[in-house]
């Protein structure tokens, strides 16, 4: 990462759901300009509600940031409505995918808009930009998306995503009950839109293999809490993260005192 | 019990009463009076009528769209807007004047239902919302009688009202005139709702209000307008139904006509309230003309609710109620 002041910055941030259940315990990460960062965790670590917390769609879900500090280009943005955030550029694209079924696919782009103030015409270059990067929503442009594939449907999300002219994409769990080959041609135009687009993209996985060898720096989360980061070239090569995140392990089964040493790291870095 | 149980209970039932009633008509063949030019005039008069049940049902729908909340206090809202624009006539003198102080005080009132009912309420359980309506109906009911008094007042916007005849078919004017507006006022929502940036939100939000969310539609707006739209549904159709009764505290319970309807058309589809509307109308008009004499007539009050719950027994999901997409 360079020294430049980062596009993102979550300090140690708290989240509690129906004012009782504490989820996030203190986390704190960075997005720089331009990057692709990747938040990898088990199921219930707490990947989704961090995106939430920056997004604040928590607020429709009885969540709070009760402690710390989330800014956007430096500025604070605790406690902003979702659409104040579209405008100031930061959308998430939320897990599961979402797109309004009994709309057709372009009038899930048209929606994507709404909170847009410059004119029909740019709205409708955008669309036929979006329509570079996915040629299949293209084809597909008069169908209800509740009946087009489950790629299509990632595909139209997060095409819906871009017609708000992100910074910063949050991207829940693109890969989730998609084939692998779809995942990669997914992460393939995320690649391209960030290298040509200069979106910049916050990305919640559990498909670890998929998510380091596209993102340019990873955290780990479990419990709520960041146990190890790293840039994705270091974190995949790490035996903890080949083992317990990557399904590999270099000399067959690890000893328990390999597993005590994942321990101790983990309790050292939370 | 299982389905299949119910349903040939049901089926069942629904012989024994359509046999009862053959027997009925056959055992008693002096009593009713039929002829096909009097049928039409039956039909089109109840189908005429049946477009204010329609209006009524109308505004349900929208407001069940975009909240997932069953507002029962629609029909409050009808008798409120009625109320409201019969009392600003007196005092204006002025129609158009006080058509456009009633639409302000329909966005006003819309408003205030959103910041003190919805917002506080956002993500509470269904059953919280309707309770919530149900608390507003009083309210809305108290309110406009308090400010605008309880007598029975005459609405006359110079609609006409007299009775012609086209081929033998005695039809009445004012009928047609609330057909046309009906007719008028859903070709305007489906413009708007199918080309408009707002009404392009609106079914989104009702898809999927998290969605819309996360795309930066700010639902308290889209709320306010759904409201606001409904309360000038609500005004469309307590003009109509004042004009042809005056406008009175009954107007309120006309919603209660609407829940046959909404069982009909499906709680989420606009054409859904459309032709329930027209169904529960013409068949109700059929019902106690034809029907009527052999159970000594004034059936036309409760015939709606059987259709309705034969209805439930058979098609709970409404002739035209929005088809689930079920697949990820
Ligand atoms: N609305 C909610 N109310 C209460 N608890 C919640 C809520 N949403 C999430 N949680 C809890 O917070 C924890 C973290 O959930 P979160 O959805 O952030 O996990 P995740 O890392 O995204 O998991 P997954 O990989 O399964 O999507 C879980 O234990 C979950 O049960
Ligand atoms: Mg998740």
């Amino acid at each position: 990462m360079t020294q430049a002041a980062p596009l993102l910055s979550i300090q140690n941030i708290e989240v509690i759901y129906d004012h009782v259940i504490l989820v996030l315990k203190g986390v704190s990460l960075d997005v720089p300009a331009g990057g692709i960062v990747a938040i990898l965790g088990a199921n219930g670590a707490g990947k989704s509600t961090t995106l939430k917390s920056i997004s604040n769609l928590l607020q429709s879900e009885r969540g709070d940031v009760t402690k710390g500090d989330i800014r956007f280009r430096g500025e604070r943005i605790n406690g902003l409505s979702p659409s104040e955030l579209v405008v100031k550029g930061v959308i998430q694209v939320m897990e599961g995918r979402h797109c309004f079924p009994h709309l057709t696919v372009e009038e899930n782009l048209l929606a994507g808009a709404y909170t847009r103030t410059d004119g029909a015409a740019a709205i409708a270059t955008d669309i036929e930009l979006v329509y570079r990067y996915f040629p299949r929503l293209k084809e597909r442009r008069e169908s209800l998306t509740g009946y087009i594939s489950g790629g299509e449907q990632q595909m139209c999300a997060i095409g819906r995503a871009l017609m708000a002219r992100p910074k910063l994409i949050l991207l829940d769990e693109p890969s989730m009950g998609l084939a692998p080959q779809l995942v990669e041609e997914i992460f393939e135009i995320v690649k391209r839109l960030n290298r040509e687009e200069g979106v910049s993209f916050l990305l919640a996985e559990q498909n670890t293999t998929m998510a380091l060898k596209y993102a340019t720096y990873g955290y780990i989360l479990e419990n709520g809490r960041v146990v190890m980061d790293g840039d994705a070239a270091t974190l995949r090569e790490n035996e903890d993260v080949k083992e317990f995140y990557l399904g590999l392990s270099a000399g067959g089964r690890k000893s328990y005192r390999d597993t005590k040493h994942y321990r101790r790291r983990k309790r050292w870095l939370a | 019990m299982s389905q299949a149980a119910w349903r040939n209970i049901s089926i069942g039932v629904s012989g024994f009463i359509v046999l009862g009633l053959g027997a009925l008509v056959i055992a008693n063949p002096g009593k009713i009076f039929f002829s096909w030019t009097f049928f039409f005039e039956v039909l089109i008069g109840g189908l005429l009528a049946g477009t204010l049940y329609s209006l009524v049902a109308l505004g349900f729908v929208l407001i069940f769209k975009a909240s997932g909340v069953f507002n029962f206090a629609q029909g409050a809202m009808t008798l409120f807007a009625a109320l409201s624009l019969v009392r600003l006539i007196e005092i204006t003198n002025s129609i158009l004047l006080s058509m456009a102080l009633t639409v302000v005080i329909m966005m006003a009132l819309a408003y205030v239902i959103e910041r003190l009912v919805l917002r506080p309420l956002v993500n509470q359980d269904v059953i919280i919302m309707f309770m919530a309506t149900i608390g507003m109906t009083f309210l809305i009911d108290g309110f406009g009688q308090l400010v605008w008094g309880s007598d029975v007042y005459p609405l006359n916007l110079g609609i006409p009202q007299d009775p012609f005849e086209v081929q033998g078919v005695l039809l009445n004017q004012f009928d047609l005139v609330a057909g046309a507006v009906a007719a008028l006022l859903v070709a305007v929502l489906a413009v708007f709702f199918q080309k408009t940036r707002i009404g392009r939100a609106l079914r989104a939000v009702a898809d999927d209000n998290q969605a819309a969310l996360s795309v930066g539609i700010p639902l308290r707006h889209i709320w306010f307008i759904v409201w606001t739209v409904s309360g000038l549904v609500a005004l469309v159709a307590g003009i109509m139904w004042g004009t042809k009764s005056g406008v009175q505290f009954s107007l309120a319970l006309i919603a209660l006509k609407a829940l046959p309807v909404l069982i009909l058309g499906g709680l989420t589809s606009i054409p859904g309230a459309i032709i329930g509307g027209l169904i529960v109308g013409a068949g109700e008009k059929l019902a106690e003309v034809f029907i009527g004499p052999l159970f000594g007539g004034a059936i036309e009050n409760w015939f709606a609710y059987v259709l309705a719950l034969l209805f439930l027994l058979f098609r709970p999901q409404g002739l035209f109620g929005e088809k689930i997409i079920e697949r990820v």
